[in-house]
């Protein structure tokens, strides 16, 4: 990475460029997540910058929504990457890649990950993977509408007026 | 002498708990110009604090205090330290529950003597009937303003309504109907109509859902009978040498050691924290605690046999938008051996957001078989199937002395499992929920485990016979003369009713005995 430039700022032949591996997911830097097109980058201040892609990738498998993009798995998982979270992340993920017969990455297909998955989903760190995800994932307002979910409705005077009782199929 | 009262006055009828049993009560008791001092465990919030944000508003109202789970039950799995969905506010869980106002039926008053013998059941007839509580829910339906009664009009059909009716009317069922709702149709007793919003759950910000939180409990504090201290948990009540209760414990909201003197005592903290109470109370006199002689507190805990199905079509229903819950099949719920169990439940339409479908659709459930139902949740119906489940003594609250909560008070430890009549119903009514979805082409449906339980029932229960149960027909504790317990826990039964509208009944009924009992002197 260029010393003044953001990793957040780069376009996608520079994050090329300072990428140290580039797999078909993530771009991986020194200190940085992205995806290959640039859309989205992350910065990894406490983990190492495989893990946090690895921790990504995790929570993708875990709650896989094709039509999700990014951006919402990341943000789902970004707290981990804090410094009292460090060891039990890093050792988590260390523990995915051995089932995983070295790098959970190099697992090209889902089925392959999931595999491994189900070997460690009683462990307790999966299942806190999973737990937070729960809310971590689910919770986020802007994913709402992918789902079709409209929320709240309060401050728009309630449904009443606004489709309660317009479904038009039966 | 009004409101506010002393802690030394020992005229005052101390209720513990604001809900749908002592937010009645002590409001009713106000009215006919008892001093009543309440104390409500939460804070205070009206509609204009609650939120329509699912997780939010947990944080706001839920009773998150520790408590532990044993048992077969699947919510001591996915949710072991969260055993019920109730609520720590002013106004209880009445601030949380759907609205459904159901009376129980003649048959289920006399469970035993209806279903007979169930093996490993404690059932029990109630020691009231029908016919006594019958003008107690006239006096409660118009309380609550309940639709289709009093000539109020039932809630016009949402979305998710739709879809249940039809399916229910294609595979023969004809009691089906938007459902009897503590939710304003239209304007009543000063709160709003209902505008479909959702979120009912969240605390009804229209308050056009009945809630004692900005009706009982603000009334009777206009009476200047009545006083409500909020945040303040009640650890112990104390009796005098002759077995009399004389003052209740309590940590205020500073966290300060308070004593209240009392004439009566009447507890209303829910099914796991009114025994829990009792239990904590015990003494030198009452070594297994408050009302315990016949071994009773505690025991007997029921939750209804729930589950719920949930359903994708191939296009959009839109469940969240509308009333939470205002739809229901009665055909169901009626005494019927024949089907495999007795007792009987009812159906009743129920959407959950996108927060809550993720986690209680299959908790604990990953990968593409749940994402995928995740995936069609625009176009998803939704109902809850509540039906009567069978008293069981191994059912029970205890005192986990192993974990405190934040005053070092044990905490409750729910224990629970199905019983098989509980499992044969639960099955059947998965079979039937899915039969209604499928009918109007339902693409894949969702047969969804129980939820940590908002109805919790029975663990001091009514009963003729002392040896049976913890209090008599007036909700009066079979041990002590001035103690009464005000709540749902006094269910001899759970019947397949969602149980608020029996709770306010009661309290009104128990408001008018004890309003004569004092005038009689007799307390």
């Amino acid at each position: 990475m260029s010393k003044k430039k953001s990793y957040l700022s780069m376009n996608r032949r520079e994050l090329l460029t300072h990428s140290l591996a580039l797999g078909a997911s993530f771009a991986i830097g020194a200190g940085f997540v992205a995806s290959p097109n640039a859309a989205w980058a992350v910065e990894a201040k406490f983990l190492k910058a495989p893990t946090l892609a690895k921790l990504i990738q995790l929570a993708r498998d875990i709650y896989p929504h094709d039509k999700v993009s990014d951006e919402f798995y990341v943000l789902a998982v970004k707290g981990y990457d804090a410094e009292d979270k460090v060891k039990t992340i890093e050792a988590g993920i260390a523990d995915l890649d051995k089932r995983a017969g070295g790098d959970y990455l190099k697992l090209g297909w889902e089925e392959q990950r999931v595999a491994v998955l189900r070997q460690m989903e009683d462990t307790a760190f999966f299942q806190s993977i999973r737990g937070g995800l729960v809310t971590g994932l689910y919770n986020q307002k802007a994913v709402w509408p992918v789902f079709g979910y409209e929320g709240e409705s309060y401050s728009k005077g309630g449904y009443i007026n606004r489709g309660f009782n317009d479904i038009n199929w039966l | 002498m009004g409101a506010p009262f002393d802690l030394s006055d020992n005229n005052v009828v101390v209720i513990i708990g604001t809900g749908a049993g002592g937010g009645v009560l002590a409001n009713e008791l106000a009215q006919k110009g008892v001093s009543v001092v309440a104390l409500e465990a939460g804070g205070r919030y009206l509609p204009e604090d609650y939120t329509q944000d699912e997780w939010a508003s947990f944080g706001q109202l839920a009773w998150t205090d520790a408590r532990t789970t044993s048992g077969d039950w699947r919510v001591a799995k996915d949710f072991s330290g969260l055993p019920a969905w109730i609520v720590k506010a002013v106004g209880g869980t009445t601030v949380h529950w759907a609205g459904a106002s159901l009376r129980l039926q003649e048959h289920e008053f006399k469970a035993k003597t209806t279903y007979g013998n169930v093996a490993g059941a404690n059932l029990l007839d109630w020691p009231i009937t029908l016919a006594e509580m019958e003008p107690y829910y006239d006096l409660a339906e118009k309380k609550l303003g309940v639709t289709r009664t009093n000539g109020i009009p039932g809630l016009p059909p949402c979305n998710n309504y739709k879809v249940f009716e039809a399916g229910a009317k294609k595979i023969g069922y004809t009691k089906v109907h938007t459902g009897r709702m503590a939710i304003n149709s239209q304007e009543y007793d000063n709160r709003n109509s209902c505008q479909q919003s959702g979120f009912c759950f969240q605390g009804c910000k229209w308050g056009a859902k009945w809630s004692s939180a900005y009706t009982d409990v603000p009334r009777g504090e206009a009476t200047g009978n009545m006083e409500v201290r909020e945040n303040c948990h009640v650890a112990k009540i104390e009796h005098d040498k002759a077995g009399k209760v004389t003052a209740v414990v309590y940590f205020d909201k500073d966290g300060k050691s308070q004593r209240q003197k009392a004439r009566v005592v009447c507890v209303a903290g829910n099914s796991f924290e009114s025994p829990r109470l009792l239990l904590n109370s015990s003494s030198s006199l009452f070594p297994d605690g408050l009302a315990n002689s016949s071994g009773m507190v505690g025991k007997n805990y029921m939750r209804h046999m729930t589950g719920s199905v949930y359903a994708v079509f191939d296009k959009p229903v839109k469940m969240w938008r509308g009333t939470t819950m205002a739809g229901i099949i009665t055909d169901e719920s009626r005494h019927d051996p024949a089907r495999g169990f007795v007792g009987g439940y009812e159906m009743e339409t129920l959407s959950l957001g996108l927060p809550f479908m993720a986690a209680f659709l299959d908790p604990g459930a990953w990968g593409r078989e749940f994402t995928t139902a995740l995936d069609g949740y625009e176009n998803m119906a939704g109902m809850w199937l509540v039906g009567e489940d069978m008293p069981q003594e191994t059912n029970r609250v205890t005192l986990n002395t192993d974990v405190k909560d934040k005053w070092g008070l044990p905490v409750a430890n729910v224990n629970f499992s199905d019983h098989p009549n509980d499992l044969a119903m639960r099955k059947h009514a998965y079979k039937q929920g899915q039969a209604v979805y499928d009918a109007v082409g339902a693409t894949r449906t969702f047969p969804t485990p129980p939820y940590p339980s908002t109805h919790n029932l029975g663990t001091n229960r009514m009963s003729e016979n002392p040896r049976d149960g913890v209090v008599n027909k007036w909700g009066k504790t079979h041990d002590i003369d001035n103690l009464y317990i005000s709540d749902g826990s006094q269910f001899t039964t759970g019947g397949s009713e969602n149980p608020t509208l029996t709770i306010v009944s009661l309290a009104i009924r128990q408001a008018e005995h004890l309003a004569a009992e004092l005038s009689k002197g007799n307390l």
